[in-house]
């Protein structure tokens, strides 16, 4: 295994799914399901048994609207509110309505949603305004029992398959070429749809600990997703909304207001003292848990102390157990126990994510991108705040979306001269005797983004990091070097993390306002609504850079009062009259 | 720019007397997400599984998967 080998295979599929987490399965369980005849392909880099954010399982549903407790109207407003308006809200508000029969769906799976004694689910209220969260406690089987479906609906899987590039033709997309991440193969995939699901760019900042795979999201979830739509000339959506989000300090995994918060669990500065009235994760509260690392009343700490020991165990019995269970080692070996220590807290790296924030592929209510028969859907696609149930309920639009898409066409043409110029591309770290191992390319690309593009943002910095950039950029080109097949899946990923750093700059230079909280806070600009509410759109301009323009919000599906517009502004506690969390 | 031989501790330990992948158990290897996991000869011909790469998100697939609880995931050093 991993030694390099020369190979080149191609397969024609009707549809081909890449990335097989969350999305990517229900993508390809639609699609099949909506036209049995149609030949469905997942692959994956990872093996899709355990891949992706949800690989061990899942604490809860951040986002369902379950009728009786949420409507579709209120939903959408409560994330175009907490997205600072920026929100083509079709897209939103479809999720909205169809989000509670995939709930049902993924109940026939076996996957069980907590329901109080009258049988109801038990949603709890974590949001600033409504009710969204419902706990899942049987958690760790998600994947299992999605894997389950796959298997059942004769779902095509290839695991160990990276995907690097897409192939494009007759102005569509054609397919895309993938490497084996063992040997160095490639599988050259020629579709007449392909649904993007890979995930969000998770490795593009540095966690404080320095440990290159110590990120909040699942590692292997590098940006190909997005480095493949750029180079593809998809267009993609307000890259400087960055995902920044408050985590355990050092473990980085989240604290995690979503499940301690209804039991009673908070957020607070070192005196104990509550701050944010609403836990929910915005930028508008991360701006003010940065305020209070930096204001002197820091570190920040998870506060569960107060809590009845009952309490405390059902805690701990979620959270030790389901999405991150390494978490209880960690408290242990660290001596912290929840019932006597508040546990600090930091701020994270910063990551692209619509998952968590709105930075994505551009993509309609349908999944679609701007290229015809290429979708994107889950954590890398531009619906705002859309977590695992959008990434789930997102991925069923396109797999229905495609499986009507690929009837009327056959495959498109494509220039073979594109797969053979991605083969010397990939392969040229082969070809060298020594240089510079792609960890080095990685830590220097990831340092200089932590040094120069986490916000506050400052352009000058931002202009250094451009130039640092093109010069580990030069490096790379000109002398990375890898020893095995394991060693060039690395380099193809510190390639995708350069590439995503550089999106990372040019999209933060490009909106020259503040907006989002801390995700955009540029320091030298003032939100300005008059000439920035709007979306951001970057594709690879002529001279094979970033080319940015503006695009107007669609006209919103669900009307916001001026007096609503600003709910999300103020979450400091004492600073505002709205509704407070609990 | 020849290479050097940095040492690295690694977080994921197989204890190699219940590691039946003698038997052909790859189970650990095949769900790494991360694919860091792999099996390799000891001096004494049996097989084992073992961490080869250091590069872990300590997610816990693969002792959650082992048939015979060989794996123990601890957090990598410099996070824990
Ligand atoms: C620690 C953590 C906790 C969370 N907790 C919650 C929660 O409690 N509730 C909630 O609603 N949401 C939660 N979320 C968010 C939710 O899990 C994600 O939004 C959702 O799972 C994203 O799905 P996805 O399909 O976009 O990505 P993923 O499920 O991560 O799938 C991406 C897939 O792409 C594959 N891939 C990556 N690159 C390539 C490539 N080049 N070629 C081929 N395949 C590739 C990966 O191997 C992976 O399988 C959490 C996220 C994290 C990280
Ligand atoms: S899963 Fe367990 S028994 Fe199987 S190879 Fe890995 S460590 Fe050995
Ligand atoms: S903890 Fe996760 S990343 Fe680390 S070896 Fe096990 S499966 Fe792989």
């Amino acid at each position: 295994m991993d030694e390099i080998l020369d190979g080149l295979t191609q397969i024609d599929c009707d549809i081909l799914i890449i990335g097989g987490g969350t999305a990517g399965p229900m993508a390809a369980l639609k699609a099949k399901r909506k036209n049995p005849e149609a030949n469905v392909v997942l692959l994956d880099k990872a093996n899709v048994k355990r891949s992706g954010a949800i690989s061990m399982g899942m604490d809860g549903l951040n986002n369902s609207v379950i009728p009786g407790y949420a409507t579709p109207e209120q939903y959408t407003k409560e994330i175009t509110i907490a997205n600072d308006g920026i929100c083509d809200q079709a897209a939103v508000y479809r999720y909205a309505q169809e989000c509670y029969g995939i709930i049902q769906e993924l109940d026939s799976f076996g996957i069980r949603f907590q329901k109080d004694q009258n049988g109801e689910y038990d949603v709890k209220k974590v949001h600033h305004i409504g009710t969204y969260v419902l706990p899942m406690p049987n958690g760790d089987t998600v994947k299992k029992a999605l894997y389950r479906q796959l298997r059942k609906a004769r779902i095509n899987i290839i695991n160990r398959f990276m995907a690097t590039r897409l192939l494009t033709g007759e102005g569509r997309v054609a397919g895309a070429i993938c490497v084996n991440t063992r040997s160095a193969e490639f599988l050259v995939v020629r579709a007449k749809a392909v649904i993007m699901g890979l995930g969000a760019a998770g490795r593009l900042g540095l966690p404080t600990s320095g440990y290159l795979y110590g990120t909040y999201e699942n590692a292997s979830n590098s940006g190909e997703g997005y480095a493949m739509a750029y180079h593809a000339g998809a267009g993609l959506a307000n890259l400087e909304c960055y995902q920044i989000n408050p985590l355990i300090k050092d473990y980085n995994g989240p604290a995690c207001a979503y499940v301690a918060g209804p039991m009673g669990g908070y957020t607070a500065n070192a005196q104990g003292e509550r701050f944010i009235e609403c836990d929910y994760w915005s930028g508008q509260m991360m701006q003010e848990f940065y305020d209070e690392l930096q204001g002197g009343k820091g570190p920040v700490y998870l506060k569960l102390n107060h809590l009845a020991e009952e309490t405390v165990a059902e805690i701990e019995r979620v959270l030790h157990i389901v999405e991150r269970p390494t978490r209880g080692h960690f408290h242990e070996g660290r001596g912290t126990d929840y019932r006597k220590q508040m546990i600090e807290m930091h701020i994270s790296e910063i990551g692209f994510c619509s998952g968590h924030s709105a930075s994505g592929v551009f993509v309609d209510e349908h999944a679609r991108t701007t290229i015809p028969g290429l979708y994107a859907a889950g954590d890398m696609a531009n619906v705002p705040h859309n977590y695992m149930l959008g990434a789930f309920t997102n991925g069923a639009f396109a797999g229905m979306d495609a499986a009507v898409f690929i009837a009327d066409v056959d495959h498109a043409n494509f220039d073979m001269g594109e797969v053979d110029a991605e083969r010397t591309r990939v392969l040229a770290p082969t070809k060298r005797d020594d240089g510079i191992p792609p960890n080095q390319i990685e830590y220097k690309t990831r340092r200089l983004v932590n040094d120069y593009l986490q916000p506050p943002k400052v352009t000058a910095k931002m202009e250094l990091a451009q130039k640092r950039f093109e010069e580990v950029r030069d490096d790379m080109e000109s002398g990375m070097f890898v020893r095995d097949a394991h060693e060039l899946m690395r380099a193809l990923e510190a390639s995708t993390i350069l590439d995503c750093a550089e999106m990372a700059a040019a999209a933060s230079m490009y909106r020259t306002e503040s907006r989002w909280g801390l995700y955009h806070n540029r320091v030298e600009y003032e939100r300005d609504d008059e000439n920035w509410f709007c979306h951001t759109i970057l594709t690879k301009g002529e001279d094979g850079k970033p080319a940015h323009k503006k695009q107007d919000v669609k006209p919103y599906v669900v009307e916001i009062a001026e007096d609503e517009k600003d709910a999300y502004a103020n979450q400091r506690v004492g600073s505002s009259s709205s509704v407070a969390a609990e | 720019m020849p290479l050097a031989q940095t040492a690295t501790t690694v977080p994921v330990v197989v204890n190699d007397d219940l590691c039946i992948a003698d038997k052909g158990c790859t189970v650990c290897v095949d769900v790494c997400p991360l694919d860091v996991l792999r099996i390799v000869e000891k001096e004494d011909g049996k097989k084992t599984a073992y961490m080869k790469y250091d590069e872990c998100w300590y997610c816990m697939p693969c002792e959650a998967d082992c048939p015979t609880d060989a794996v123990t995931v601890n957090l990598p050093y410099l996070l824990k």
